[in-house]
């Protein structure tokens, strides 16, 4: 590593030493001085438009965007003169002056970078003429998972950088120039004819309103009054460790118990938990990939679709569909954990209770957008009716808690019912990259060698996915059981993504012939779903690490660790099911998807 | 002609009888020589902003790089400006020759013109030019390629960052400042961008020397300036001028005998008044000008004059900052309400205190400059404002 220059400067009469290169932001936050921000995110490159952390500097006319200046030695910044907070004023009124400032009736409302701007600012009585009423904003409120209202949009491009940068997909992009710019998609199409995966991201980072999720809160709350329903909720692994934030919790808490118990009080009738079909899709995973190499080593079938990747991260499966359609046939074929269990909520589940499935509404709590629209998907009605009825993100749950008066931080642990509330480690880990090829791992090994996986306390460190990173690991599989004979001595190559960028960079490798992997695991968004599009606001790479934490110190915290051992699943394949990937398996669990075009 | 409005034919004098004869008296010299030169004749910037020329050439020169690139800008997109049209028509050899000098100057091996998407017409010209150029390169053993890149009629793209985002293929918006294009220019390579007449004015200090060409002008203002007079004038058309004469003496040679103002360096320039043409140098040292001179005479009204520039400037912002994207169209509406009658003539002040804060937050020069125009003809002529 390069010895970094140390560059010394002042900011308000205070002397910050801050190494070279560093922002004036970011300098100012070293001295605890804090610049108003906008358009800038940690997560994303610099864009300096919108001009709100202008700072003065000595000898300089003019101002200048401190998110997008290098500090210089000897530089005297100046964060608080009468010039910086008259122009910051007036950024801030020329931002309201386009923007649709019907608070009340925005989903945004508390929850605003701008409006808390406008607060700081003392706006008050508008500067400026109100430009809303000449321009023609449209609202995009086609898609069942993202809303799109550009009456809303203060034009930051933080959505564009986050469907570029982070996610390669582009489906956002800017158009026209001047008054007329703004924020569009491929030739205007709505959301939901273009690239768009669902993924949030940019719902994540929008400062205002004007990217939201479709919200269910009233949908459920009527499902829940209604005495003829019965209502099951299922909770994803990324929701307990993120939860708390919605609530005014720290980062990285972890709130199983509470938030089993706020669900109860919330007034479902039965609070199961995905991670139950976490550790299903495990099994059936896990015998596809089993079955998928035996294809390919004992009946040398060339047809087989290898390398097998993961199908459980609705955007993913949407970013294939457009962008790597050919390689449908590699996707496993099980369904996500979610719709897996949608589909169980009304047939097992009912048979089970005694219900009837057609009373029962199914929610499930995600950390994420996608999952709106994989529930809407025309392949998720195996039971005969839509599996999922709908999907809430931590973000709307948090909503619902507090609507509900509840205080949460002191609310006692309760436990998920029975049954489908069963689950282990395995499924916990489900919530982070490389949680669902561990989880495989775990009881792929095991299964084929009839020993545990070779790694100190089942902790396989080499898949554990690094943020904004692509992770290969090759685990050599010796000492078979006789009926996995095939398999003696294989190197499993597998590879570990998160990311779109980084998903699209894999699948480039593999269509290029640049890679040999047997197994692939992508989710969607940074650092997987613990970073997904509906966890709560903020999120930036320091907080998902935390949450990180929180997923695999659940993970170990867990009596069961492995998904083959979980009792439940043993139950269901006796009572149900019957054997992996068989008949009742292939009608419920699994799936196929639809090549799509990418414009 | 006056005595003070002094014509020069120093760009669009002839052609020498040998083709490239300068520049092929130029590649034999040294690198610190010509920089010299430059340096020595008080060459500034002939887009507007006015930076000298030596500077950048020397800044892009000493930055550690694999790759530079010249890049001649002929976006000439400035209402009220049509001269660079006029030298690529008369005499694109010349601009080539600066970049190729350029060229051998920083050590690029490759040079670009962005050229204005309205100026397709030049195209043919121009590329016959570059074959004449090539077999002269050739001949001369300069490995200097020229390319035109096409425009597509963004006043934005004239602004250099801008201009590389939009050859680089993707949407032309202005890039944040530092790093400057010396550092940081075309695919991030370190990039000379110069204006099509600081080309042609680099070949002739090369020609004539450096103490010829700062005989010309004033102390902060070497040399001769194309200049595109238009408006109230019976002399419309392009004029090339000593730097440096005062405002009073030009409207006395261009204008009608009724000037009520001149707008100076285009709708991103400065409105001078009748009274304050004495004392208004044209150049660094007063008003700088890339070349536009806009007469007006008593028949106009400057609440017109003004609303169409805000006009322009609303739809050509690029749109990505918050001061010019929506600082202009409160600007134009703005005016138009005091107008009516829907906001008091104080609210002129607020604008003034808008136009200013543009000026010193805005991300580029275009939205910097809109304060030019607007403080300068609201100040002047309030009056008109009102009634």
């Amino acid at each position: 590593m390069t010895k970094t220059k140390k560059i010394n400067i002042k900011i308000d009469g205070i002397n910050v030493s801050v190494e070279e290169g560093t922002t004036i932001l970011n300098a100012a936050l070293n001295a605890n001085i804090h610049i108003p921000t906008l358009c800038y995110h940690k997560d994303l490159c610099v864009a300096g438009n919108c001009r709100v952390c202008v700072v003065e500097l000595k000898g300089a006319k003019n101002l200048v965007a401190s998110c997008a200046m290098p500090v210089s030695e000897g530089m005297e910044v100046f964060t608080n003169t009468g010039k910086v907070r008259l122009a910051r004023k007036h950024i801030v009124e020329l931002l309201l002056s386009e923007h649709n400032a019907d608070c009340t009736k925005c989903y945004k409302n508390g929850n605003c970078e701008l409006q808390l701007l406008a607060s700081e600012m003392l706006t008050g009585e508008h500067m400026f003429l109100d430009l809303v009423p000449d321009q023609h904003y449209t609202i995009d409120m086609f898609n069942p998972a993202i809303i799109k209202d550009d009456s809303r949009c203060i034009r930051c491009q933080r959505c564009v950088r986050t469907c570029e940068e982070l996610q390669s997909v582009s489906a956002l992009g800017v158009a026209y120039k001047g008054d007329k710019m703004k924020i569009s998609t491929f030739f205007e199409h709505p959301m939901f004819e273009v690239v768009c995966t669902n993924c949030g991201q940019c719902v994540n980072r929008c400062p205002t309103g004007a990217l939201v999720e479709r919200n269910y809160v009233d949908e459920v709350w009527d499902a829940i009054y209604d005495p003829t329903k019965h209502v099951v909720v299922q909770t994803a692994p990324a929701v307990r460790i993120a939860l708390g934030e919605s609530l005014g919790m720290n980062p990285g808490k972890i709130v199983t118990g509470k938030m089993v118990a706020a669900l109860k009080r919330l007034g479902f009738d039965s609070v199961l938990d995905t991670d139950f079909t976490a550790d299903l899709t495990i099994i059936e995973e896990g015998n596809e990939l089993l079955t998928r190499l035996k294809r390919a080593l004992v009946d040398k079938d060339k047809k087989v679709a290898l390398p097998m990747a993961t199908s459980c991260s609705p955007g993913w499966i949407k970013f294939i569909e457009h962008t790597f359609p050919e390689y449908l046939p590699n996707l496993s074929t099980c369904k996500s954990p979610q719709q897996m269990f949608g589909a169980l909520a009304k047939t097992y589940y009912a048979q089970k209770r005694g219900l009837d499935p057609k009373n029962i509404v199914s929610v499930s709590i995600m950390p994420c957008t996608a999952k709106k629209f994989e529930a809407n998907r025309p392949e998720m009605r195996s039971s005969g009716y839509q599996d999922v009825d709908y999907v809430l993100t931590t973000r709307e749950l948090g909503i619902m808690i507090k609507q509900a008066g509840l205080a949460f931080e002191s609310l006692p642990d309760e436990h998920f019912d029975s049954i489908m509330g069963e689950s282990t480690g395995a499924a916990v880990i489900f919530g982070s990259t490389g949680g669902v090829m561990e989880a495989a791992l775990r009881t792929a090994y095991e299964l084929v060698t009839g020993r545990e996986v070779p790694f100190d306390g089942l902790n396989i460190t080499p898949v554990r996915g690094t943020e904004g990173e692509i992770r290969e690991a090759a685990i050599k599989i010796t000492d078979v059981l006789p009926e996995w004979k095939f398999l003696e001595g294989v190197e499993l190559k597998c590879v570990v993504a998160n990311g779109l960028a980084n998903a699209k960079k894999v699948m480039q490798a593999v269509k290029d012939g640049k890679a040999d992997y047997h197994f692939i695991e992508i989710m969607a968004c940074p650092g997987g779903c613990l970073g997904g599009g509906g966890q709560p606001i903020p999120t930036d790479r320091e907080i998902r690490n935390k949450r990180k934490e929180a997923i695999y110190q659940e993970d170990k915290g867990m009596p069961i660790r492995k998904s083959h051992e979980n009792p439940e699943i043993k139950q269901i394949y006796a009572e149900f099911l019957e054997k992996p990937l068989g008949h009742k398996s292939h009608e419920l669990l699994h799936t196929h998807y639809t090549p799509r075009k990418r414009y | 002609m006056s005595e003070l409005v002094q014509r020069v034919d120093l760009i669009f004098g002839e052609y020498s009888d040998q083709k490239y004869k300068t520049l092929a008296e130029t590649v034999g010299r040294s690198n610190e020589d010509i920089i010299k030169d430059l340096l020595d004749s008080g060459l500034k910037g002939r887009g507007g902003a006015g930076f000298p020329t030596a500077l950048k050439w020397k800044f892009t020169m000493e930055q550690p790089a694999d790759e530079r690139f010249v890049i001649c800008n002929a976006d000439e997109g400035e209402p009220g400006t049509f001269k660079d049209r006029e030298i690529l028509s008369k005499v694109p050899r010349k601009v080539f020759a600066g970049m190729a000098i350029c060229g051998k100057v920083i050590g690029a091996k490759r040079g670009f013109m962005y050229l204005r998407g309205e100026y397709k017409s030049l195209l043919p010209g121009l590329l016959k030019e570059i074959e004449i150029y090539d077999e002269t390169a050739k001949k001369l053993g300069i490995d200097f390629k020229i390319e035109i890149r096409m425009g597509s009629g963004a006043y934005i793209c004239g602004e250099e960052s801008a201009l590389f985002e939009s050859m680089e293929g993707k949407r032309g918006e202005p890039r944040n400042k530092p790093p400057y294009p010396t550092v940081s220019g075309f695919m991030n390579k370190p990039t000379v961008i110069n204006n099509v007449e600081t080309f042609v004015n680099v070949l002739m200090i090369c020609r004539i020397g450096p103490i010829q060409f700062r005989k010309l002008g004033t102390h902060d203002s070497r040399g001769s300036k194309v200049f595109s007079v238009s408006g109230d004038t019976p002399k419309a058309g392009i004029y090339e001028l000593e730097l440096g004469m005062p405002l009073a003496e030009f409207v006395e040679e261009f204008g009608d005998g009724d000037t009520k103002a001149v707008q100076v360096g285009g709708a991103s320039g400065f409105c001078v008044p009748r009274k304050k043409f004495k004392d208004t140098i044209i150049g660094f040292e007063g008003v700088p000008t890339g070349g536009s001179m806009m007469i007006f005479n008593s028949s106009r009204s400057m609440y017109n004059v003004l609303h169409n520039y805000l006009e322009f400037f609303e739809e050509e912002s690029c749109g990505q900052c918050t001061p010019c994207r929506v600082g202009c169209q409160q600007l134009r509406k703005g005016i138009e309400a005091v107008k009516r009658g829907d906001k008091p003539v104080v609210y002129l002040e607020q604008l003034m205190k808008l136009s200013e804060t543009m000026k010193i937050t805005a991300k580029c020069g275009l939205g910097q400059s809109v304060a030019n125009s607007f403080s300068s003809i609201v100040s002047n002529f309030k009056e008109e404002m009102i009634y």
